[in-house]
C-alpha cells in the first residue's frame, strides 16, 4: 500500500482544568489515504472535532497534544509552531467548517480570497491565478462563475456558500482537507449537493479527505472508511459497509441500532442506557463498561487494547451482529 | 372529532426595512408569506408530523397551534375553540392548560436562573394550583431523579435538559404538545433515549403529538399522519407507509431521494438541482415549479389544490 | 410504587457561590483582590467613621480654632495637640473631616447608582420587552441625554431642584438632590445595556415557554428576563459608583454639591486647593489622595468583574 497522506500515531490531546487534567483525545491512531474519505464519527464529547484541530495545530490553548505524533506526507508535523503550521495549513491541507461564514472574509469579493490564497501558495502569477479562481468556482458547481467572482459572501446563500469555502479549501492543490460537519447546517437537498461533490472531487484530484461527522447517513454515503470516536478514544476503525453493518464493538452495534431507520417497523427505538461518561470521570478499564451488556471484570480492568484497521477496541468483538 | 382543526390557515411578516431607509431608497413594503392557505386535521391521541427544510413554514405553524403568533388568516381551532378570537377568558385560561409545547434548543428552553423544581411546577404555580410533590413526581416519569429538583439546569446534559422540558410540558395535565424538532439538537443515542419517552408518555397520557421535524427518519418513526410543507404550503400529506412508498408530490420525492441512507454505500444519486427560493417572492403558480422535474405550464401558473387521492391529500397538478 | 426517597438539601445559594467560576477567578486575581480589600476597609472606615474618628469635625464644642493649621504628626505651637494628618484652617481634624466626607461620598454614590439602576434597569426592560413606540420613546430621550455630558445634567438638575426648595431646607436638601441629580444623569447605560440583554433574552425559548402557559408580560420580565440581565449590570453598576463618587466630588469642588455643613471628599478638596499655594500642603493632600484610592480601587475591582463575566471581551 502507498504511503498514507496523514498519518496519526497514538496522539493525545490534554487540557489542564480546574478540576484536573482532562484527555479529549486518548491514544488515537488513524491513517488516511490519497483519494480516500475517512470518516470520524461520534457523538458530543467524543472528541472527534479535537483530533481534526490537533492535526491543523488549531487547538485553542490551555488544550495541547501531550502525546504522539502526526505525519503529513512523510514530514513530521505535530510539533510545527506559528508561521510554518500556517503555511502547511493552506499549502497542504484545507479546511470546511460547519459554518462557512467563518472561513469567508465578509469584507473580501470571493474571488479575491480565492486569488490570495493561490498567489500565497502557489507559483503562479495573479492573472494566472484569477483564471483558475473562476475554474475553482465552475468546478464546485457555482453558476455565473464568471461573474460570482465579484460577489460578497453575503450574497450567496448557504448551499452555494459552503461550495465557496470547498473552492477555496481547494484552490491551493491541498492533499488533505479536514471537513468538520460540513453539511450539519444545510438542508437535506442541498447536503446530497455537497456530498456528491466532496466526493467527486476526492475522486478527481485523489485528495485524502478526513470527514467529521454525527450523521450516519452521511458517513454511508459518502465515506470509504470510518472511525468511530468514544469518550476521546477510538472504538472501532474499519471499511464503511463492515462497521455500519456488522459492527464488533457494542457501542458501534448500539449507535447504529438505536437511528430510527434502523428500528423501522417497531414500536420502541433501541437504546443504550446512560450517557457518554464526562471527560473528568472516564471509567477505569474500556471507557464504554458501564453501558456495556457484555461487560465483565476484565472491561472493568484492564485498559483495551488498541485498534488498526478492521478492529474494534474491546475484548470481546461481536461476531455476526448484523444492524440493518 | 379533531382534536386540531387548522382551516385556510397563512401567517404574513413584515420584513420590511424602516421608513425611513425605505423613503431613501425608494422602496415598498416587503412581504414574506411564511405559512400560506394550510389545512389539515389533527386526531386525538395521534402524532401528526410537520416535515420540510428550512423556510418551509414547519415552526411558524407550530406557534401559531400554541398560540403564540397570531395567524394572518385562517384559523386555529383546539377543542373547537380558536384562542386568536375566542373572548371567554376562562375558556382560554382552559385551552391553554391543554396545550404545551417542547423546543429544539434545551439550553435555551430552560431558564438559566431557575431551580428544576420551580421551572417543571411553573405552568401549575402560575395559575396558583397545587403543586405538592408534583416536580418529584413529573422527575421520575421523565427518567430523572427526585435528587434533580433543587439542582440548576447548567448541571444537566442536553437529553437530560430535553426530559427537564418534557417534565415542565407534562405539569399542566395537557393533552396536545407541539414539538418542535424535539431532539434535533441531541446525539443518536440519546435521541433514541427522548424518542422513546415521548412514545411512552403518549401511551401513559393519552397524549396528542403535533411534531415537527426536518428528519424524515424520525418523522417515519414517530408520525400516524405525515404532512410534507415547501415554501409554507402544505404539499403533501399521507401516512408514513404511503409517503415513504409511494410519494406522491415530486417535491416529497425528491426530499425522500436526496435524504442520506444508512445503507446507501457509495450510493450515486443524482443530486437534486437548486435550492429553494427566497421566501418573499416566491414563483408563481405551484411553488415548486422550477426545480421539479416534471413541471408544465400549468404548473406555473395555477396553484394546485389538494386533492385526495385514495386516502392521500396531495397539492399537484400531475400527481396521480 | 416505590419507596419515595428522601430529598437530598438542594445546595444554598451561598454554597453555590463559594463553588462558582467567579469566586474562583477572583481567589487566582491578586488585583481583584487587593481591590476589594481596600474598598472594603474604606467602606467599614466611612460606615464606622463615629467609633474611628479621633474628633467629630462638625461638632463646634469640639473645635479650637488654636489648633488650625497643625501639620501632620507634629504637636501644634500653641497648644501641643498632635494629629495624624494635620488640621484645616478652622483647627478640624484632617483625618476625621476625611472619614465623615467619605461617608457622605459613598452615601451619594451609591444611592445615586441604586436610583439610576432602578430607574435604568425598569426603562431598559419595559423597551426592550414591549418594543414599538415605548422602546422609541425611551430609547431616544436616552439618546437625547447621551449628547450633554453628564456632569451637565447633574449641575442643570442640581440647580433646578436648588430654584424651586425653600431657601431653610436647601441644606438638607442638598444630599438627596445631589443623588436625584448624579442618579438622574447615569441611567441611560443601565437602561441601554438592559435593553439589549432583554433583546436577547426574551426570543430565547424559555420566555415562549412562559408566554405560553399565559405569564404575563410583567411577571415574565420581573422574574425570567430580570435574574438573567443582571450580570452585565452589576458590571456596570460597580464602575458607575466609580464614576458617581467622582461626579459627586466634582460637583461638590465647583461648589453646586454637598454644603460645608456636611463636607464630601469634594468640598473638602475645595476647602483644601485654597492652601495649596500657602504651604498647608496636606488639607488638600490627604482628602484628594483618599478620593483617588477609593475610585481606583472601585473602578479596579469592576475591570476585573467585567472580565470575570464575559471572557469574550478580554
Amino acid at each position: 500500500m502507498a504511503d498514507p497522506v496523514l498519518s496519526i500515531r497514538d496522539l493525545s490531546v490534554e487540557i489542564p482544568t480546574r478540576h484536573g487534567i482532562v484527555r479529549p483525545v486518548d491514544g488515537v491512531s488513524y491513517d488516511i489515504q490519497a483519494g480516500e474519505i475517512l470518516g470520524i464519527v461520534g457523538e458530543s464529547g467524543a472528541g472527534k472535532s479535537m483530533a481534526g484541530n490537533a492535526v491543523i495545530g488549531l487547538l485553542t490553548p490551555p488544550a495541547h497534544i501531550s502525546k504522539g505524533e502526526i505525519w503529513l506526507n512523510g514530514q513530521r508535523i505535530d510539533h510545527l509552531k506559528g508561521d510554518a503550521m500556517r503555511r502547511l495549513r493552506g499549502k497542504e491541507i484545507g479546511m470546511v467548517f460547519q459554518d462557512p461564514l467563518t472561513s469567508l472574509n465578509p469584507l473580501l469579493r470571493i474571488g479575491d480570497q480565492l486569488t490570495e490564497t493561490m498567489l500565497t501558495h502557489l507559483p503562479i502569477g495573479r492573472a494566472e491565478a484569477e483564471k483558475r479562481a473562476v475554474a475553482a468556482l465552475e468546478e464546485v458547481g457555482i453558476p455565473g462563475a464568471a461573474e460570482r467572482v465579484n460577489s460578497y459572501p453575503h450574497e450567496f446563500s448557504g448551499g452555494m456558500r459552503q461550495r465557496v469555502v470547498i473552492a477555496l479549501a481547494l484552490c491551493a492543490e491541498p492533499s488533505l482537507i479536514i471537513a468538520d460537519e460540513p453539511t450539519t447546517a444545510l438542508d437535506v437537498s442541498v447536503q446530497a449537493q455537497i456530498i456528491a461533490l466532496l466526493r467527486r472531487l476526492c475522486r478527481d484530484r485523489g485528495t485524502a479527505v478526513m470527514l467529521i461527522t454525527h450523521d450516519m447517513g452521511v458517513i454511508a454515503e459518502a465515506t470509504d472508511r470510518v472511525a468511530v470516536m468514544y469518550a476521546g478514544r477510538l472504538a472501532e476503525l474499519g471499511p464503511v459497509r463492515d462497521v455500519l453493518t456488522h459492527p464488533q464493538h457494542p457501542y458501534t452495534h448500539g449507535l447504529m441500532a438505536s437511528t430510527p431507520l434502523a428500528s423501522q417497523g417497531k414500536s420502541r427505538l433501541h437504546q443504550i442506557p446512560g450517557a457518554m461518561p464526562r471527560l473528568d470521570a472516564v471509567p477505569d478499564g474500556c471507557a464504554f463498561n458501564p453501558r456495556c451488556p457484555y461487560a465483565t471484570e476484565k472491561c472493568r480492568q484492564a485498559p483495551v487494547p488498541r485498534v488498526s484497521n478492521g478492529q474494534a477496541a474491546c475484548w470481546y468483538p461481536l461476531v455476526d451482529e448484523k444492524v440493518i | 372529532m379533531a382534536l386540531v382543526k387548522v382551516k385556510n390557515l397563512s401567517r404574513v411578516f413584515d420584513v420590511s426595512k424602516p421608513w425611513l431607509n425605505r423613503v431613501i431608497e425608494r422602496r415598498s413594503k416587503a412581504f414574506l408569506t411564511a405559512v400560506s392557505e394550510v389545512d389539515f386535521d389533527v386526531e386525538p391521541r395521534s402524532t401528526y408530523a410537520l416535515v420540510g427544510e428550512s423556510g418551509s413554514g414547519k415552526s411558524t405553524i407550530g406557534k401559531m397551534l400554541v398560540g403564540l403568533l397570531k395567524p394572518t388568516s385562517g384559523v386555529v381551532e383546539i377543542e373547537g375553540i380558536d384562542l386568536a378570537s375566542e373572548t371567554d377568558a376562562a375558556k382560554i385560561d382552559a385551552i391553554r392548560s391543554d396545550i404545551q409545547m417542547i423546543f429544539q434548543d434545551p439550553y435555551a428552553s430552560l431558564n438559566p436562573r431557575w431551580r428544576v423544581k420551580d421551572i417543571i411546577v411553573e405552568p401549575v404555580a402560575s395559575r396558583g394550583g397545587n403543586t405538592e410533590g408534583l416536580s418529584e413526581r413529573l422527575l421520575e416519569q421523565v427518567g430523572l431523579s427526585v435528587q434533580d429538583a433543587g439542582k440548576f439546569p447548567h448541571e444537566f446534559s442536553g437529553g437530560q435538559r430535553q426530559r427537564i422540558c418534557i417534565a415542565r410540558a407534562l405539569a399542566s395535565e395537557p393533552n396536545l404538545i407541539v414539538c418542535d424538532e424535539p431532539t434535533s439538537a441531541l446525539d443518536v443515542s440519546v435521541q433514541a433515549q427522548v424518542l422513546n419517552l415521548m412514545s411512552d408518555l403518549k401511551d401513559d397520557f393519552g397524549l396528542t403529538y403535533v411534531l415537527i421535524s426536518h428528519d424524515l427518519t424520525v418523522v417515519r418513526h414517530m408520525a400516524d399522519k405525515i404532512g410534507v410543507l415547501y415554501l409554507g404550503r402544505l404539499v403533501e400529506e399521507a401516512a408514513p407507509e404511503d409517503l415513504f412508498e409511494t410519494p406522491k408530490h415530486p417535491y416529497t420525492q425528491m426530499l425522500l431521494e436526496a435524504a442520506p441512507q444508512m445503507d446507501g454505500f457509495g450510493r450515486e444519486v443524482l443530486p437534486p438541482e437548486g435550492e429553494i427560493p427566497d421566501p418573499i417572492t416566491p414563483p408563481s403558480g405551484c411553488a415548486f415549479h422550477p426545480r421539479c422535474p416534471i413541471a408544465q405550464d400549468v404548473c406555473k401558473r395555477d396553484r394546485p389544490a389538494m386533492r385526495q387521492i385514495n386516502g392521500i391529500r396531495v397539492a399537484c397538478h400531475l400527481a396521480e | 410504587m416505590s419507596d419515595f426517597p428522601i430529598p437530598v438539601k438542594p445546595k444554598s445559594r451561598f454554597r453555590l457561590a463559594l463553588e462558582s467560576d467567579l469566586f474562583y477567578t477572583f481567589k487566582r486575581s491578586p488585583v481583584a483582590m487587593v481591590s476589594a480589600a481596600v474598598v472594603l476597609v474604606l467602606v467599614l472606615a466611612a460606615v464606622f467613621a463615629p467609633l474611628i474618628a479621633p474628633t467629630n469635625p462638625f461638632n463646634p464644642a469640639s473645635l479650637n480654632l488654636m489648633n488650625g493649621f497643625t501639620p501632620p504628626m507634629a504637636p501644634n505651637a500653641f497648644t501641643g495637640d498632635s494629629f495624624l494628618l494635620g488640621t484645616d484652617d478652622q483647627g478640624r481634624d484632617v483625618f476625621s473631616t476625611i472619614l465623615y466626607g467619605m461617608r457622605i461620598s459613598l452615601f451619594v454614590g451609591v444611592a445615586a447608582v441604586f436610583f439610576a439602576m432602578v430607574f435604568g434597569i425598569t426603562l431598559g426592560l419595559i423597551s426592550g420587552y414591549v418594543g414599538g413606540w415605548t422602546e422609541t420613546i425611551i430609547m431616544r430621550t436616552a439618546d437625547v441625554q447621551l449628547t450633554f455630558p453628564s456632569i451637565l445634567v447633574a449641575m442643570l438638575i442640581f440647580g433646578v431642584a436648588k430654584g424651586v426648595t425653600p431657601v431653610e431646607y436647601r441644606d438638607q436638601m442638598a444630599i438627596w438632590v445631589l443623588i436625584l441629580a448624579i442618579g438622574l444623569s447615569d441611567w441611560v447605560q443601565f437602561a441601554r445595556v438592559v435593553r439589549g440583554a432583554t433583546l436577547v433574552e426574551k426570543n430565547k425559548e424559555y420566555v415562549q415557554a412562559a408566554r405560553l402557559i399565559g405569564r404575563k408580560p410583567g411577571a415574565i420580565m420581573l422574574r425570567h428576563i430580570l435574574p438573567n440581565v443582571l450580570s452585565p449590570v452589576l458590571v456596570i453598576a460597580t464602575i458607575s459608583l466609580a464614576l458617581a463618587i467622582i461626579a459627586e466630588a466634582t460637583l461638590s469642588f465647583l461648589g453646586v454639591g454637598a454644603p460645608p455643613t456636611q463636607p464630601s471628599l469634594g468640598t473638602l478638596i475645595r476647602i483644601g486647593q485654597g492652601f495649596l499655594f500657602s504651604g498647608e500642603w496636606w488639607i488638600l493632600l490627604f482628602p484628594a489622595a483618599t478620593l483617588l484610592v477609593l475610585a481606583l480601587s472601585v473602578n479596579l475591582l469592576g475591570d476585573w468583574l467585567r472580565d470575570a463575566l464575559n471572557p469574550r471581551l478580554r
